[in-house]
């Protein structure tokens, strides 16, 4: 198959993802909005009782966990949509086509990429409303949107692997509500230093406290750094764990797609 | 087994397949199928929930790998040649395969695109075969919004975009209500008469008797019969008489009169009053049997003679009508 074919069919298949919201604007906007109650949630509700190590606003503090956690929970649009063309059988058809097998997955990402920056530049929006600003420079901050994109990224073969394996609304369901304690399991809305020592050991390993760890700081926000070697490497993780996150759920993937043809 | 295509040669085949054997770890799948469908026909492949008619369909669609033997489909080589194959058949499978909630003609276009025409001739085609399967007024609404017979029709038009010379469907009116089939057997026929040759898979015996020319019995993994509906009839012993008592005292006394023209077992259906045998001189057994019943005064309700149904032949291929017929005669 043809580059050419390639991006051709990569292309139709990110239109086809257009014309999705086209048809279904209401679920566009829960999408966008939902990144935004969070935000009103924890910057005005739970945000009083929320202390920042070494000082610091919260609101300053929130603002690039919700970047990170909205990347996260994007392997959920991901899943689902992987999982309902595989249920529907619309993957059979595909795969009985003359079209390039590897466009189907090129299209979901270039699609699942471009409403992940159109949610980032809403929640951009949204955090300059509140308060929260990069103090860093443009440079920096542009640094740190595409760490997140890179984290998006890297959840994107997290969420084709989930939506190729996983069977059923229940398990759909399941990752939906397991999605939340590994997010909360992390820098993101409060300081793993608040937390028991081991347990904060387990989250400032998780790959999203790596990506915070560095956009905080790219941002000149308050809340990153530490004591712990994993800690004090947040730019270098921020890159390490995407890319052996891809490493880890590429190769699944594609034996997951390969498997359907066992 | 002798194969139907006694003259002709795998050139003039649309579909041929020989000796495909499919294992899934310790379940085997296919046991070696063999498949002859010449051009322009409709070959059913007849068989119960298990039999192999969709792995063998998954397999020739280039959708499943296959452990041994050869397949080629519109004479591209299903092993060597995938893309070719791909290119040159259409499938519908058992689920609908179109997006839900896309629009008919969006999903028409999405998949023209995707068969490589360029926009304008993706949208021509589109509209093309919207009219052709009765979906024009419904061509901008979502799918989702559609009837079972109108997504089946959908998903038809989806697989005919590149007008392919063999079309594969796997059991394309299960789930269907009687006036979804009958729009979609339309549908089938009118392809057939256009000339595109028809591989169908079916449980339905009435479906493979009214739209298939050459049908083939697939059980447990084997092609274990295969002809025209009328050559599959005519194995099982051709004509049956059938007699209908009004007491069922006198089944008993009406069987021994049936099995003195009968050519082989008597079947007795207790709850119908029904007994039943194939015969070879029809008329001769006609009135054999009439004549008996008076002497022995049994008052026949209804005395018929009848071409078996394909029923008859599925359950006699497949084992199940034998052991029936042994225990009415033990």
């Amino acid at each position: 198959m043809s580059l050419r074919w390639t991006l051709a069919d990569s292309w139709t298949i990110t239109l086809r993802a257009l014309s999705h919201w086209a048809r279904q604007p209401g679920l566009v906007i829960m999408g966008l909005t939902f990144p935004l109650l969070l935000l009103v949630m924890f910057a005005y509700i739970f945000g009083g009782g929320m202390t920042v190590p070494g000082g610091g606003d919260y609101r300053e503090f929130l603002v690039p966990g919700l970047f990170a956690v909205t990347m996260f929970f994007g392997l959920e649009a991901t899943m689902t949509s992987v999982n309902a063309d595989a249920a529907r059988g619309v993957t059979e058809r595909f795969r009985s086509m003359p079209m390039a097998p590897s466009a189907v997955v090129a299209g979901r990402s270039a699609a699942d990429m471009l409403f992940s920056l159109v949610s980032l530049a809403v929640l951009i929006g949204a955090g300059l409303l509140v308060g929260w600003q990069w103090n860093e420079g443009l440079g920096n901050a542009l640094h740190a949107f595409a760490l997140l994109l890179l984290l998006r990224f890297a959840f994107i073969w997290v969420g084709i692997y989930l939506g190729l394996v996983v069977k059923g609304q229940e398990s759909i369901a399941m990752v939906q509500v397991l999605v939340w304690p590994f997010a909360a399991l992390s820098s993101t809305f409060t300081s793993t230093e608040h937390m028991p020592d081991w347990l904060g050991t387990v989250a400032d390993w998780n790959p999203l406290s790596a990506t915070l760890n560095a956009t905080r700081e790219l941002f000149g926000n308050p809340g990153f750094g530490g004591d712990s070697w994993i800690a004090q490497h947040g730019e270098l993780m921020a890159v390490v764990w995407p890319l052996l996150i891809v490493a880890i759920f590429f190769p699944l993937s594609v034996r997951a797609y390969r498997a359907l043809g066992r | 087994m002798v194969s139907v295509q006694r003259t002709e040669t795998a050139g003039d085949l649309a579909v041929h397949a020989a000796g495909l054997r499919k294992r899934f770890g310790d379940t085997e799948a296919l046991a070696g199928v063999d498949l002859a469908v010449p051009k322009g026909g409709v070959c059913g492949l007849l068989g119960p929930n298990g039999a192999g008619k969709t792995t063998t369909v998954r397999i020739l669609t280039t959708l499943l790998r296959f452990d041994a033997g050869r397949a080629t489909v519109a004479g591209a080589d299903v092993r060597r040649e995938p893309a070719l194959v791909r290119a040159r058949m259409g499938l519908v499978g058992q689920s609908t395969a179109v997006d839900e909630v896309l629009s008919g003609r969006q999903n028409l276009t999405m998949f023209g695109r995707l068969y490589h025409l360029d926009r304008r001739s993706a949208t021509r085609r589109a509209g093309e075969l919207l009219d052709q399967f009765a979906l024009a007024d419904a061509g901008n609404k979502p799918v989702r919004e559609y009837s079972g017979g109108m997504r089946r029709r959908l998903d038809l038009a989806a697989s005919l975009i590149l007008a392919p010379p063999v079309l594969f469907l796997d059991e394309p009116t299960t789930g269907l209500d009687p006036r979804g089939r009958n729009e979609v057997w339309q549908s089938i026929r009118g392809l057939v008469a256009a000339g595109t040759t028809v591989l169908l898979t079916t449980q339905y015996l009435e479906e493979a008797d009214q739209l298939a020319d050459q049908i083939s019995v697939i059980d447990r993994g084997r092609v274990i019969a295969d002809g025209s509906p009328g050559e599959l009839k005519s194995r099982l012993g051709g004509d049956h008489i059938d007699v209908v008592v009004s007491d069922p005292g006198l089944l008993g006394a009406t069987a021994e009169i049936v099995a003195r023209v009968a050519s082989a077992g008597v079947e007795r259906d207790d709850d119908s009053r029904l007994v039943s045998a194939p015969v070879r001189e029809p008329m001769a057994a006609l009135s054999e049997v009439v004549r008996a019943l008076g002497d022995a005064d049994i008052p026949a309700e209804d005395i018929a003679l009848r071409r078996p149904t394909l029923d008859e032949v599925f359950l006699h291929l497949t084992g199940a009508g034998r052991r029936e017929a042994e225990e009415v005669a033990a």
